[in-house]
């Protein structure tokens, strides 16, 4: 049976609220954000917007794919798709923080820390999730967390986005 | 769309979608060599060998950049064998390198269909850099791709292919590729250089260069090999120019925005004037960077196939 | 002790008997046909349900011995013509040393004899060393053993020196063989030039080469009132012209093989070397054409330019590869499927194609029809049996058939040369 954890209310209240964790973590100084493909994407719009509203300024935007620093690209079988990384601004010094909507094994973030690197050297990174479901097989943690949902491993997570599924928001748990 | 082939032996046997895949990982791949750190991590610890019976500086050395920027370690061969019937060497030396547990190799041969020939004696991948007459699939690929870049399209696109049809395997991979992709294509050239039955392959035929020209959004000018004149399919290479060799003056039959293209290396003053090699409706250049891209994603795409092998 | 072929259902040029018949061969030779022979001690053959067809004849054939017995040598070369239902072979002289001196002749006859399986006859060439500069001794050559002359493998393309060889074979009433390709034109093609050269890039061998040989070497028979006999032909536009000739008695003869008349060019795209054949394999309008040539009579035989090659000396790319294909083996399948099925010819005309006419041709009087007084050379067929070419089943030295894998009509069951049964399946 799917389980409907967060409905789009909820959604917009969390990207709220994180926007202000962000802020007051650390200002608007440097700030920047990057989206993780694909609805990393999405959701770090809206944090930007989040923070404009708050702020009124307008913070530098990123969008990365990591396609290319995947652990498992041996293991797969058809080859992934590539898509494009646009990262316009020099991201030195800058405070990034990625954004992504499931936080699970961590290696979609290794791969993301690993490809930002190659980008420049920031004065900080780091991490904000809609959803941190565990399971760490990395040594890596979120910063920013929109909700924990305690999953067992062979349930998905689904998170549906307006801007890339074209459905109202949720986000489902539903077993494998 | 899965890519699910392990070779790139040329453009025939692509579908659309295929094509189109490529060209859309290309663009993700062209951002990679623009930045500070021309490098991903993509293809670590594979070995991709280029392998080359003909002399190529361009393509050898854009293949050998493209499998760099993935990660992959790269080791070029040049074999001199100035005739095509070495071909006993070929698998005999493939198959020798491939033991050294190669993953790829990337194959300029004399022979037309001698890919085909390694795809079915080699357990690497295979990846044609121009066979022959036959084809050169990533130089096509190239040229679509930059055409795509100028005109946002393909579809509907007038390409006049320019030169030396009956030897060019850049004109064959163009050939097939824009024509899958919907582009129309004509090709131009002296009528001893237009092989037999070439309309078949959907293309038209027109041997006035002014009126081709003034028809075209785009014309891509082919390397004429000095030995065809040797050869005698051509009465001299100064009538040759004078017929078929671009110059502002001619060029300036057609639109101000239709854009010049030529695989390389030009012979300055034959296919084109140096004033139009350089000029500003001249894409060259671009074609050479986005060489690199194309490479990139037909590398990656090829090596990351893990399933059922397509030939 | 002769041999007896019980319940022989003979099919000659002119017809298929209608009852089955003895046949009692004797000394070579076949001695009675009637409706039963007791065959108390003689061996015997029961041909119940068969077809009994006067042996086969190949006037075209590559035997590569001497010179390169690698690929095939008369002992191999013998067994695999018998297998296909040939009693008859003629051999092309590009050996190495080439046919063009006695010595070379007896070497054959002497070496075809030892195998003892069918009849060899060597074709000398028509130039010395086929360097197309001057004629070889035709008359002492004849005197060995050689009954046609040709420079197979290239056209002789000094055209005063084939119009001198024409009149001097016809002094000595011997055949001239002319392989009708024009080195110039081909200018190193390595298949058909056409719409599927060009899609993959090979280089073309025109239509034209061979056709204007056709033409000159018409035209210096007719000029000569001499034979000449045109082979391997390819093309729809050299049936035309061999066609005019015949119809202006012209004495031109013309063979034609089974790849020609069962693949087109479109089979070179796969780049299988043993697809690439010297004429080169036409497109789908010649392919018609050479059946509808063999059907009203425009060819007159049907051979296989039998040309064995090492596997590594045709795994070397398409472009590298030398000429050829072998045929013995596959032939009768092909034109019963290919010909025979179809009904483009009936059996009566395939036996004339295949046996009566090169006889005839070559000038073998007592060969090619079940006739008492013939020779005793008999090749007994089960048309409607069904089998698979497979690359263990060829006897030839070299396996270079594109025909691999292709389900065939018609087997051969029992070969009979000279009396006595030289092969059975």
């Amino acid at each position: 049976m799917p389980q409907k954890i967060m409905d789009h209310e909820t959604i917009r209240r969390v990207i709220q609220r994180m926007a202000h964790e962000i802020l007051e973590k650390g200002g608007v100084e440097g700030l920047a954000l990057i989206g993780i493909r694909t609805r990393g994407v999405a959701l770090a719009e809206r944090l930007k917007k989040a923070i404009k509203n708050i702020e009124g300024i307008e913070i530098p935007f990123g969008v990365l794919d990591i396609t290319l620093y995947r652990d498992d690209l041996t293991l797969v079988g058809a080859t992934p798709l590539v898509r494009q990384t646009k990262i316009d601004f020099d991201i030195t010094d800058k405070r990034i923080v990625l954004v992504d909507d499931v936080f699970f094994s961590g290696r979609t973030t290794r791969a993301a820390l690993d490809a930002l690197i190659d980008f420049g050297r920031p004065a900080k990174i780091e991490l904000a999730v809609l959803v941190d479901r565990g399971h760490r097989e990395l040594p890596i943690r979120a910063d920013f967390v929109g909700k924990n949902i305690p999953t067992s491993k062979n349930q998905k997570v689904k998170v549906v986005l307006g801007e890339t599924d074209g459905q109202q928001d949720e986000v489902v748990v539903e077993d494998k | 769309m899965e890519w699910k082939r392990k070779h790139l032996l040329g453009l025939e046997e692509l579908s659309k979608q295929e094509i189109q895949l490529i060209l859309e990982t290309a663009t993700s791949f062209k951002e990679v060599s623009f930045r500070d750190i021309k490098k991903v991590p993509a293809l670590r610890g594979k070995t991709v060998v280029t392998l080359f019976f003909e002399a190529s500086t361009r393509t050898r050395v854009s293949f050998e950049l493209a499998a760099k920027r993935l990660s992959a370690d790269t080791l070029n061969i040049a074999i001199n064998t100035s005739s095509t019937s070495k071909g006993e060497t070929l698998l005999d030396t493939a198959k020798n390198i491939e033991a050294m547990n190669v993953d790829a190799m990337v194959v300029r041969h004399g022979l037309s269909g001698s890919p085909f020939i390694l795809a079915q004696g080699l357990n690497c991948s295979v990846i044609n850099a121009g066979d022959g007459c036959r084809e050169h699939p990533t130089q096509a690929l190239l040229d679509m791709f930059t055409l795509k870049e100028k005109f946002g399209h393909l579809e509907g696109l007038k390409i006049a292919l320019v030169g030396d049809i009956l030897h060019s395997r850049v004109a064959r991979s163009n050939i097939w590729g824009l024509t899958k992709l919907g582009a129309q294509v004509t090709v131009c050239g002296p009528a001893t250089l237009m092989p037999r039955g070439i309309e078949q392959m959907g293309v038209g035929v027109d041997y006035d260069l002014k009126r081709v020209l003034k028809n075209s959004d785009a014309v891509i000018a082919l390397r004429l090999q000095k030995e065809r004149q040797e050869a005698k399919f051509l009465p001299s290479l100064r009538e040759y120019s004078r017929l078929f060799g671009i110059n502002q003056d001619k060029l300036s039959e057609g639109s101000s925005n239709l854009i010049v293209m030529h695989p390389g290396p030009t012979n300055r003053g034959v296919e084109l004037s140096a004033e139009v090699a350089d000029g500003k409706q001249s894409v060259i250049l671009e074609q050479v960077t986005n060489g690199v891209a194309v490479r990139m994603a037909v590398l990656y795409l090829v090596l990351g196939t893990k399933e059922e092998v397509v030939i | 002790m002769g041999l007896v072929i019980k319940n022989a259902i003979i099919v000659n040029n002119d017809k298929i008997w209608d009852r089955p018949q003895d046949i009692l061969c004797e000394d070579g030779k076949i001695v009675k046909i009637v409706s039963s022979i007791n065959a108390g001690g003689h061996e015997t053959v029961d041909a119940k349900g068969k077809k009994v067809l006067p042996g086969l004849i190949d006037i075209h054939v590559h035997l590569r011995q001497p010179g390169r017995e690698d690929k095939e040598t008369i002992e191999t070369g013998s067994k695999a013509a018998v297998k296909g239902g040939f009693t008859t072979i003629m051999c092309m002289p590009n050996t190495n040393p080439v046919i063009d001196n006695p010595m070379t002749v007896e070497y054959i006859m002497h070496e075809a004899n030892r195998v003892g399986l069918c009849h060899v006859y060597p074709i000398g060439s028509i130039t010395k060393a086929q360097k197309d500069e001057e004629l070889t001794d035709m008359a002492e050559l004849k005197a060995a053993g050689c009954i046609a002359f040709s420079d197979d493998g290239k056209s002789v393309l000094n055209s005063r020196l084939f119009r001198l060889a024409m009149e001097y074979a016809k002094m000595l009433d011997v055949l001239i063989i002319e392989h009708c390709q024009d080195p110039l034109l081909t200018s190193g093609g390595v298949m058909n030039e056409g719409a599927v050269s060009t899609r993959v890039g090979l280089k073309g061998d025109p239509g034209i080469a061979e056709t204007v040989t056709v033409g000159r070497d018409i035209e210096i028979a007719r000029y000569l009132d001499a034979r000449v006999h045109l082979a391997h032909m390819s093309l729809k536009r050299s049936c035309e012209l061999i066609r005019w000739a015949k119809s202006q008695g012209v004495k031109v003869t013309a063979e034609a093989c089974p790849h020609h008349f069962s693949l087109t060019d479109e089979a070179c795209a796969s780049f299988d070397t043993s697809t690439k054949v010297n004429p080169p394999l036409r497109a789908r309008e010649d392919v018609q054409a050479i059946k509808e040539a063999i059907a009203d009579g425009t060819i007159d035989c049907i051979v296989t330019d039998h040309a064995p090659h090492t596997k590594e000396d045709k795994e070397v790319g398409f472009d590298g590869a030398p000429f050829g294909l072998i045929g013995l083996e596959t032939s009768l399948g092909l034109v019963i499927k290919e010909l025979v099925k179809p009904e483009i010819i009936n059996l009566p005309k395939m036996v004339d194609k295949m046996s009566t006419a090169p006889a005839k041709v070559i000038g073998l009087k007592s060969k090619g029809i079940i006739k008492e007084g013939f020779d005793a050379d008999i090749t007994i067929i089960d048309e409607n049996k069904e089998w698979t070419v497979a690359k263990e089943g060829f006897v030839s030295k070299s396996k270079n058939s594109p025909f691999i894998g292709w389900k065939l009509s018609g087997q051969v069951e029992c070969t009979i040369c000279n009396g006595k049964v030289v092969y059975k399946v």
